[in-house]
């Protein structure tokens, strides 16, 4: 239902926010295609929040040209918020009220009428599996639960465009695939995605593009597979049996020993057959005894380390003032 | 619908919303009005009949005396009461996400703030009869007619409005729910320097000069005149003027309060 020549659900150019002396968002440039979903992937305090904040109209930017939903963000906020729907990381729900409550009080705030407001929550209830717990106020709620009312909110007045920062951050797993399961429901149904992630497996399932977000700037952006091909794969870790069969092993495979304490050694690697067929050889003519070996799959540690030079440590005070 | 019409509804729907948690926690309701009851009791039973005796105007009995010259004084300290509520209600909700949620929609300007207003009115109407009932019930004998009636009460719920917009900013301006369920406290306690609960000629100099400028008192006064036909000395006119300043400078006061909280807010 998209075409190329469709206005984008989100254009940003040259965005920048600092809260004081802190810079936290510096020159961020996205597009976003109406009918897709977009993941802004990143660690902690990189500035995925404060992202979703300056583009939901909670607050304004510093710097920048920014287009969404075909409103301008600065001169027509109102438009804007008519058409946009956010569910944050911290739960926007109204905890004195019931679940059902809450609905409708979207329901009234979006002007639906009595009538289609009553229909729209009975219908978001039983989509969203709440229809049991309607009733019963919020604090016998689960977090999954109370994330899956929080969504529902949103999704009262048909937003073309929803931000959703950090969804699925504290669910447990299973919680977890429900929300992936709606996500990938809303955007077959044509909506446009907002998505923010500290999770490269979530990007990776549900993102049609990923842009890679590190202290404020964008530091990559693509498909989820051109953004793997960036990516030299995973590593192995093996563990040794004692310091001395550490220190052969390092000097053998031309890694660097671990700084804590741990007989464990990383040796960058994909894990295939080949390789690891070949890293055991080696460690096997030297006779030094491996007492166990797991492999592992790239995460976010390693595209951030491919494409910054650097760990995804957050940054620390010293840092977070120097900046 | 017009931009008035889409405020009117969305500030009805606030209102519903701030009804049902009343509703729900009836408990806080009650707290408040338990207040003013307890110093009716308190001052008509234990300091009644010592204080009725000072008055020395009335024919029957220092006691019934006294509860007649103390309802108002409670009334209004009823209204203060119920706008220490605002307070924390409005502080209480700034900490929910909620507020986050509503601020990206299209919701008419000061819906959120109207919601709480008009909430605490209706918390203060029910105050005021509760508090009444009780006054009636222990032989409180007003003289009004019903055009007093409609003029006294109309009196206290601008005062009201007056307060609870304070209290409403003090609300937003309180950095965490305890502050803001501490700051407002004063309202309460304005009464007893005032003209309410004992006559201001009684008090000693700069106390006096006090108790008979600030606004409780020609409120307290003008509504004693209208329900047991005292004179009310001209402080009608005082009474409006402070109960409109107050509010116009209170709720321009909380608007800014409110805005200006989205703006600075960093999370």
């Amino acid at each position: 239902m998209t075409s190329g020549s469709a206005t984008p659900a989100i254009v940003a150019r040259g965005v920048g926010k600092s809260f004081g002396e802190h810079r936290v968002l510096d020159q961020v440039d996205l597009t976003v295609e109406e009918g897709t979903i977009f993941s802004l992937l990143g660690p902690n305090g990189a500035g995925k929040t404060t992202m979703v904040r300056i583009l939901s109209t909670l607050i304004p930017a510093d710097a920048g040209e920014i287009r969404v939903a075909g409103h301008d963000l600065r001169s027509e906020a109102a438009g804007v918020r008519a058409a946009i729907g956010v569910t944050g990381q911290f739960s926007a729900v109204d905890n004195l009220l019931t679940g059902a409550e809450n609905l409708r009080l979207m329901a009234d705030l979006r002007h639906l009428g009595r009538d289609k407001g009553r229909r729209r929550v009975r219908d978001l209830l039983e989509r969203f599996d709440l229809t049991d717990a309607a009733d019963k106020p919020l604090s016998t709620y689960s977090g999954g639960m109370r994330r899956r009312l929080d969504l529902a909110m949103t999704l009262v007045g048909d937003p073309r465009l929803i931000f959703l920062d950090e969804p699925t951050t504290g669910l447990d797993p299973r919680s977890r695939r429900t929300m992936w399961q709606i996500i990938g429901e809303l955007v077959a149904d044509g909506v446009t995605i907002f998505l923010t992630t500290q999770y490269l497996d979530e990007a990776d399932r549900l993102a049609d593009r990923i842009a890679v977000l590190d202290h404020g700037r964008i530091v990559a952006e693509g498909t989820p597979a051109e953004l793997k091909r960036r990516i030299p794969g995973g590593h192995v870790e093996l563990q040794l049996a004692d310091p001395v069969a550490l220190r052969q092993a390092a000097a053998l495979l031309d890694v660097a020993l671990p700084e804590d304490d741990k007989l464990a050694l990383q040796v960058p690697g994909d894990g295939t057959l080949a390789s690891l067929r070949r890293l055991l050889g080696q460690l096997d003519d030297a006779h030094v005894e491996v007492k166990d070996l797991s492999i592992h799959a790239p995460d976010l540690d390693d595209v951030f380390f491919a494409v910054t030079g650097h760990p995804t440590a957050e940054p620390t005070t010293e840092e977070a003032l120097a900046r | 619908m017009t931009a008035l019409a889409y405020t009117v509804t969305d500030s009805a729907t606030m209102l519903r919303r701030n009804v049902k948690h009343q509703l729900r926690y009836p408990s806080v309701t009650l707290m408040l009005v338990g207040m003013p009851i307890v110093f009716l009791l308190l001052f008509v039973y234990v300091f009644g009949g010592q204080l009725g005796a000072g008055l020395g105007m009335h024919p029957h009995g220092d006691r019934t005396a006294y509860l007649t010259y103390v309802v108002p004084g409670i009334l209004i300290m009823t209204v203060a009461s119920a706008a220490l509520g605002t307070a924390l209600s409005v502080a209480m909700d700034m900490t929910e996400g909620i507020i986050d949620r509503f601020r990206t929609m299209a919701i008419a300007r000061g819906a959120v703030l109207t919601g709480h207003v008009a909430g605490s009115l209706i918390q203060t109407i029910i105050g005021l009869a509760i508090v009444l009932g009780v006054a009636l019930a222990i032989g409180y004998r007003p003289t009004a007619g019903p055009l007093d009636w409609v003029a006294a009460v109309g009196l206290l719920l601008l005062f009201a409005l007056a307060l609870v917009c304070f209290s409403a900013a003090l609300g937003l301006a309180a950095k965490s729910v305890e502050t803001a369920s501490n700051t407002p406290m004063f309202l309460t306690l304005l009464p007893l320097l005032s003209s309410g609960f004992v006559p201001t000629d009684t008090m000693p100099g700069g106390l006096r000069q006090f108790a008979e400028y600030q606004p409780y008192t020609p409120v307290t006064q003008t509504v004693r005149g209208l329900l047991t036909g005292t004179p009310t000395g001209g402080h009608a006119i005082a009474a409006i003027a402070w109960s409109l300043g107050i509010a116009a400078v209170s709720y321009l006061w909380a608007v800014r309060l409110y805005n200006r909280r989205r703006a600075a807010d960093p999370k």
